[in-house]
């Protein structure tokens, strides 16, 4: 299944759509920090295939125990399955990526 | 000069928490420091978890306090599963809004870190749970969980000491569960955070059986028991069992109570026991301790009393049985509730298991006597300094609820040596009645006698004693010239009596007979005197009479002649005759 998808996107380079949830706890320095770089990424490297939710837990903290957040800032990426969390202010593009899965355009 | 020194009044005690854990808020001394974290470690399988459920679960019961649980490795149906059969309703707890139960997920292939986090989200989580609820108790089970899911270590230590600082200030009582290390008290070393308290479950095997023991390492700002306790997880879920009674300050009572042999009463100045005090028999095999142990129990019964009797080697069927063909009928007792038998071997279960048995029967049941027959098989159960810390703490429990106490015990050996009692179970109870076999030529007989015994003066003579079928009988005291005599003894010293005594009178007689002959013999003698004599005296006076005519005629012969000679000179001469 998996191996399918990849040759899906390694010919076509597109998966449907990305769905992301960011889960911030206020203004802190590493959520803005995070949420910025998440934008970046997005716009450089998903550009029309994403849906981008931030989510403030001290507005809403009963959103933690859905998605089992404990660390902030986490992005959680919904679709493509499996679901992937990754920790921090995203300040590793590599590892974001990889974690996103993203393939960089221009690299195959 | 300022002396600074707060008057005692101003010293405030230390809030503490009450668990509703028995035994656990009398080693604490009133129960978990209030508003701090506490650190629950031991090894597997020990009971940590269930330990800090109850806690909450009694804080929700018995003292209206919600609580949280965040749990780390199960799921919350699986711990309700879990605690079902100890009667705590997660389920409905929560329902209700007293308890909430968070399960918090950590899958380590989901997460991939990408540069500074901290762990707002779980402060968040719990902050949200515990304002939900309004939760003044919270369980985190188990914090380490959180090592396995976040690799950078650093962060995760700042954060962990961070939250017990903020549970701190949000004034919850938090019980922290943890695993044991190597060495150390926890694996990750939480022990570094956690310092207010610190609780370590053990779970030891010794000769096959395994002990619980729970020990204080650390309660800061509060005394607590330091040593080891041993805790069982029972029906009703957590139990610590202290030693009752620390500072030996029970009631005593100065009633009497029979013993249910009378010849056994009698030996005792008070003629009986005191209520309240517990009584060791010992003996060798066959010297009816049990009869003993069961005239007591029959006596306790007839009193109106209620009687617990426990059997480590006989069935209640055997026993009423074996007993009935001494005179002894237990059955109406059992009928009437008066008496109830638990019988049991001793090595189904640990010490700790029966000493919470025991509790819980006597709780229950509530007699005024208590009977355990015998003691000395507990030994095959656990060493000699287990069995006497467990007895101690029983006759301490009993002591406190003023119920008299019987205990039988097997002793080894011809010569007396006893293992368990000489160590010590002896110096724990009131009165120690000793029966021994009394062997003597080609028999056996048994003898009983009061080794010690508190509070009263007592016979020391070893009486002998029958096994008859209107129960024990003491036979009366025989005194022969090396002293007591016993058994068949008797029988030979009664004839020997009774011949000396018959050879006495016969002496008496013979010399009474012996006087009234000489007696004879005396007044024969003198009767033959008297009569020699008179025979004498007769002669003597008629030879006295013959002398004296005799004379009489000489001197008229005399008077004569001269008469005639006178005649001659003037008449005619006669020729002298």
């Amino acid at each position: 299944m998996m191996d399918s998808r990849e040759a899906a996107a390694a010919t076509s380079d597109t998966p449907d759509t990305w769905e992301l949830r960011l889960y911030v706890a206020g203004q802190t320095t590493k959520s803005v920090a995070a949420l910025a770089n998440l934008k970046r990424y997005c716009e450089e490297y998903l550009v029309g295939r994403y849906t981008l939710e931030v989510i403030d837990l001290l507005q809403n903290p009963q959103l933690a125990e859905g998605d089992q957040i404990l660390a902030i800032p986490t992005l959680v990426r919904k679709v493509p399955e499996p679901i992937r969390k990754i920790i921090g202010d995203l300040s590793n593009e590599e590892k974001v990526l990889v974690g996103l899965d993203i393939r960089p355009r221009g690299t195959h | 000069m300022h002396e600074y020194k707060l008057a005692p009044t101003a010293l405030p005690q230390l809030p503490k928490a009450p668990t509703g854990i028995e035994g656990l808020d009398e080693i604490t001394e009133g129960g978990l420091p209030l508003g701090r974290p506490t650190l629950v470690c031991g090894s597997a399988g020990c009971g940590k978890t269930l330990l800090g459920i109850e806690f909450l679960v009694r804080g929700i019961i018995d003292y209206n306090e919600p609580g949280v649980l965040m749990t780390f490795e199960e799921t919350a149906t699986e711990l309700a599963a879990n605690v079902a059969s100890l009667g705590f309703d997660l389920q409905a707890m929560q329902a209700d809004k007293k308890l909430r139960v968070d399960h918090v997920h950590i899958e380590r292939s989901e997460i991939e870190e990408t540069g500074e986090y901290d762990l707002e989200g779980l402060f968040i989580r719990l902050g949200y749970a515990i304002d939900s609820i309004g939760a003044k108790r919270v369980m985190l089970d188990t914090i380490e969980a959180l090592f396995s899911g976040f690799p950078n270590e650093a962060v995760l230590r700042s954060e962990i000491r961070r939250l017990f600082r903020w549970l701190k200030d949000k004034g919850v009582t938090t019980i922290i569960t943890a695993e044991r290390g190597e060495g150390t008290l926890t694996r990750q070393g939480l022990e570094e955070y956690v310092s207010d308290c610190v609780i370590l479950l053990d779970n030891r095997v010794i000769d096959q059986i395994t002990t619980r023991r729970l020990r204080i390492v650390k309660y800061r700002g509060s005394t607590h028991g330091t040593n080891e306790y041993p805790y069982l997880i029972t029906e009703d879920g957590f139990s610590v069992l202290p030693v009752t009674s620390l500072k030996l300050e029970h009631q005593v009572s100065n009633e009497i109570v029979s013993s249910g042999v009378p010849g056994l009463d009698e030996m005792f100045t008070q003629r009986g026991w005191y209520k309240g005090t517990s009584i060791l028999i010992t003996g060798t095999a066959g010297t009816a301790k049990t009869t003993l142990a069961a005239s007591f129990a029959l006596e306790a019964c007839r009193r109106g009393e209620r009687c617990l009797y426990f059997a480590f080697e006989e069935s209640p069927a055997q026993l009423i049985r074996n007993m009935r063909t001494v005179g002894l009928d237990l059955q109406p007792c059992v009928d009437q509730g008066l008496l109830r038998i638990e019988a049991s071997r001793p090595t189904l279960n640990g010490l700790e298991r029966h000493l919470v048995t025991v509790h819980k029967l006597i709780s229950e049941y509530q007699p005024q006597s208590v009977v355990i027959d015998p003691i000395s098989n507990l030994v095959s159960v656990g060493s000699i300094s287990e069995v006497r810390s467990m007895l101690t703490r029983l006759i301490d429990f009993l002591k406190v609820n003023n119920i008299t106490a019987l205990f039988t015990a097997l002793i080894s050996g011809a010569n007396g040596r006893m293992e368990i009692t000489e160590e010590g179970v002896s110096s724990l109870v009131d009165t120690w009645i000793s029966v021994r076999d009394l062997e003597g030529i080609g028999e056996r007989n048994r003898g009983l006698s009061i080794l010690k015994a508190r509070g009263m003066a007592h016979s020391n003579q070893v009486r002998e004693f029958l096994v008859t079928e209107h129960g024990i009988q003491l036979l009366d005291v025989v005194i022969g010239p090396l002293g007591i005599i016993t058994g068949a003894s008797r029988l030979t010293q009664r004839i020997q009596e009774q011949a000396v005594l018959t050879a006495q009178q016969q002496e008496i007689a013979r010399k009474d007979r012996e006087l009234e002959r000489k007696r004879r013999v005396l007044e024969a003698t003198i009767e033959n005197l008297r009569t020699e004599f008179e025979s004498v005296e007769e002669e003597l006076r008629q030879v006295n009479d013959e002398e004296h005519a005799r004379q009489q005629e000489m001197e008229r012969a005399r008077h004569s002649a001269a008469t005639n000679l006178n005649n001659r000179l003037s008449g005619p001469t006669q020729r002298p005759a």
